[in-house]
């Protein structure tokens, strides 16, 4: 077996089992499937898809959270299953969006706690903290109590105590979520001047804004329905679509033109259509560029109005639009419904 | 170190204020309760042996609500108020250690609450205690062993917590209330239906307190037949063997729990209480 691999998952899935109010009615979620990932020292990997893709089902299984159904996986060497104690002194995990942490006790006091579970020497957890809170620009809220930290905060106290142990893999699920548009561009800077540090740094984030995955990742892995639909760079993923023209369309009410209509014009590679406050925006492919006529005149037919319309380079929503048919906002409506 | 941080982490309330009250006062007016309660049954026959019996079985009783339910206690903290417990599992700590220097910080807060109990009695409600008599090293070894007992039982309720989806808060007090009756804390086993005594002489719990109770007042204790034709030693024996026992099924049901926890993916299961 490698140990050059951070992360290597091999047919790994996961089945939840729901517990309904009558027997009859329990059912099982497959939150993953099939899920074939190797991990390189030194990446910075992206997990991107929806909400509800499985991604922080898949951390909770790397991070040894959480048992895999199927398939197994191994994080720095180590199989997460059956040898927990192997990994867990190698990694660590941060969620976004959430806010942990031992209210009473200060912003120093509650990371040198957690530093000292990984027997961090006291000394040098105390240095690590300042300079780690310096970069994250809350050296100033040392001393505060952390329960009187606003959210963005006590989540970035929560990020740093991911770095603090200087995990050889450190998993970040969301770090962005629920952050203001500063203090997220704080943590993608530190993400990547981290990982600069040292070369056998390996950082794996999940992600449902495109372009974090586009702008930080090495790799990255689209996922949706708990299957793992395309891995590769962020550009060579782009690459894909580079035969097709890109369209963005503002146009007023459809009047009935749906998707469908769309994609069965036989220059259309894809459509997918958002609804607006005051109409539509439509993210068209299509084969060539003088086909645009043909659709404008399928809008001209209906009387729906183009409004502006854009040319544009491919973007992983484009990718993640060919790979599954729709777009990641109408992936997600359509889970909740 | 476990404990200090424990210790910052059980005090870590909202208030430090409720935290006293909660922690040391309430244990406190139930031990006043209990006494009016005794004075209107037995219309106000303090100078019976049956009094400090009761008065010294439910102060110390607190511990078993401190540690055993505080041990258990810590995994719902840690999962659902604080939501660090996902962060302390993948840690490289053994999670029972981390759970019982816990129940250690626990210990000293009930402590306090226990010696005022105790104090209370002995200056205001004719706890007599000839302080000449007491074994003090047989009073130590059985209070250091019974707070092991209890904080290994909170581990077992700790790990039941961790696999329960509701209610997981009731299971250390439903507990701690049920030892309360089989453990002759308030009343001697033998006021129990016969069938059902063996459940108390099975509770290490049960000769903790009898212990306990015959360090400080010797020849009170043996006023009642429950364990009487045991010495002390051979409580110290069956207390101690019950304790292994106890302690050894723990450790093995909280590995188990664990397993289905991550199994189940409960470690960072969090309800809306
Ligand atoms: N503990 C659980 N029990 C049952 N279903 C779950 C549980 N956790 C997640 N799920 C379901 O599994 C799927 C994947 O969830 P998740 O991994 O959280 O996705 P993501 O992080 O990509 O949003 C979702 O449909 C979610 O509802
Ligand atoms: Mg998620």
């Amino acid at each position: 077996m490698s140990t050059s691999l951070a992360i290597e998952t091999k047919d790994l899935g996961r089945i939840y089992k729901l517990r309904g109010s009558k027997k009859e009615t329990r059912k099982e979620l497959v939150a993953l499937q099939d899920v074939n990932l190797t991990v390189e020292r030194g990446e910075l990997f992206g997990l991107l898809g929806p909400n509800g893709a499985g991604k922080t089902t898949l951390i909770k299984v790397l991070t040894t959270l959480l048992s895999p159904t199927s398939g197994w996986a191994r994080v720095a060497g180590a199989d997460v299953h059956a040898e927990p104690d192997l990994v867990r002194p190698r990694i660590n995990m941060v969620s976004g969006g959430e806010s942990s942490g031992y209210g009473l006790l200060t912003v120093r006091e509650n990371l040198w706690m957690f530093s000292q579970f990984y027997g961090v020497p006291s000394k040098e957890a105390n240095e690590r903290i300042e300079a780690l809170l310096e970069m994250v620009g809350m050296k100033d809220r040392i001393h505060t109590k952390s329960s009187d930290l606003s959210t963005g905060l006590r989540q970035k106290m929560n990020i740093v105590r991911g770095f603090l142990t200087d995990p050889e893999v450190l998993f970040l699920d969301e770090p962005t979520l629920g952050l203001d548009v500063g203090a997220s561009r704080d943590v993608r800077k530190f993400i990547i001047e981290w990982l600069k540090a040292d070369k056998e740094r390996t950082l794996l984030l999940t992600t449902h804004y495109m372009v974090e995955a586009d702008e930080l990742c090495d790799r990255v892995a689209i996922i949706n329905k708990g299957r793992v639909l395309a891995c590769d760079t962020p550009s060579a993923l782009k690459h894909r679509l580079q035969k097709d023209v890109l369209f963005e369309i503002q146009v007023s009410p459809l009047n009935g033109l749906n998707q469908q209509m769309l994609v069965d014009q036989p220059e259309v590679t894809k459509a997918a259509i958002t609804e607006t406050e005051t109409g539509a925006k439509l993210s068209l492919g299509l084969v060539e560029e003088s086909a645009l006529a043909r659709v404008i005149n399928l809008f001209t037919q209906r009387d729906v109005k183009v409004m502006n319309l854009n040319k544009r380079e491919p973007t992983l929503e484009d990718v993640f639009v060919d790979l599954v048919g729709r777009s990641m906002a109408e992936e997600e409506s359509n889970e909740r419904s | 170190m476990a404990a200090w941080l424990g210790w910052v982490i059980e005090s870590n309330w909202t208030d430090p204020f409720l935290f006293a009250v909660y922690s040391i006062v309430k244990p406190i007016s139930g031990a006043a309760i209990l006494v009016v309660m005794y004075g209107i049954v037995t219309q106000g026959n303090f100078d019976s042996a049956l009094f400090p019996y009761i008065y010294l079985g439910n102060a110390f009783y607190i511990y078993v609500g401190a540690v055993m339910t505080g041990v258990s206690w810590a995994v719902v903290d840690d999962r659902e108020h604080y939501k660090t417990l996902k962060y302390m599992y993948i840690a490289p700590i053994y999670i029972p250690l981390y759970l019982l220097g816990r129940g250690v910080a626990r210990f000293i807060t009930g402590s306090i609450a226990v010696f005022i109990t105790l104090a209370a009695g002995i200056l205001f409600l004719n706890v007599k205690i000839n302080f000449a008599e007491v074994d003090w090293l047989l009073f130590f070894v059985t209070l250091i062993l019974g707070v092991v007992m209890l904080a290994l039982l909170g581990l077992l309720l700790a790990g039941i917590t961790l696999t329960v989806a509701r209610h997981e808060g009731f299971i250390g007090e439903a507990t701690a209330g049920a030892l309360y009756i089989f453990s002759g804390a308030v009343f001697p086993l033998d006021v129990l239906p016969e069938w059902i005594r063996p459940v108390g002489y099975f509770m290490p719990t049960t000769y903790w307190l009898e212990l306990l109770r015959r360090s400080l007042v010797g020849n009170v204790a043996q006023a009642f037949p429950t364990l009487a034709n045991f010495s002390n030693l051979e409580i110290l024996g069956i207390l101690l063997g019950l304790s292994l026992f106890f302690g050894a099924v723990s450790i093995w049901v909280f590995k188990v729990c664990d397993a289905r926890a991550r199994e189940l993916g409960l470690i960072d299961r969090t309800t809306n209480y």
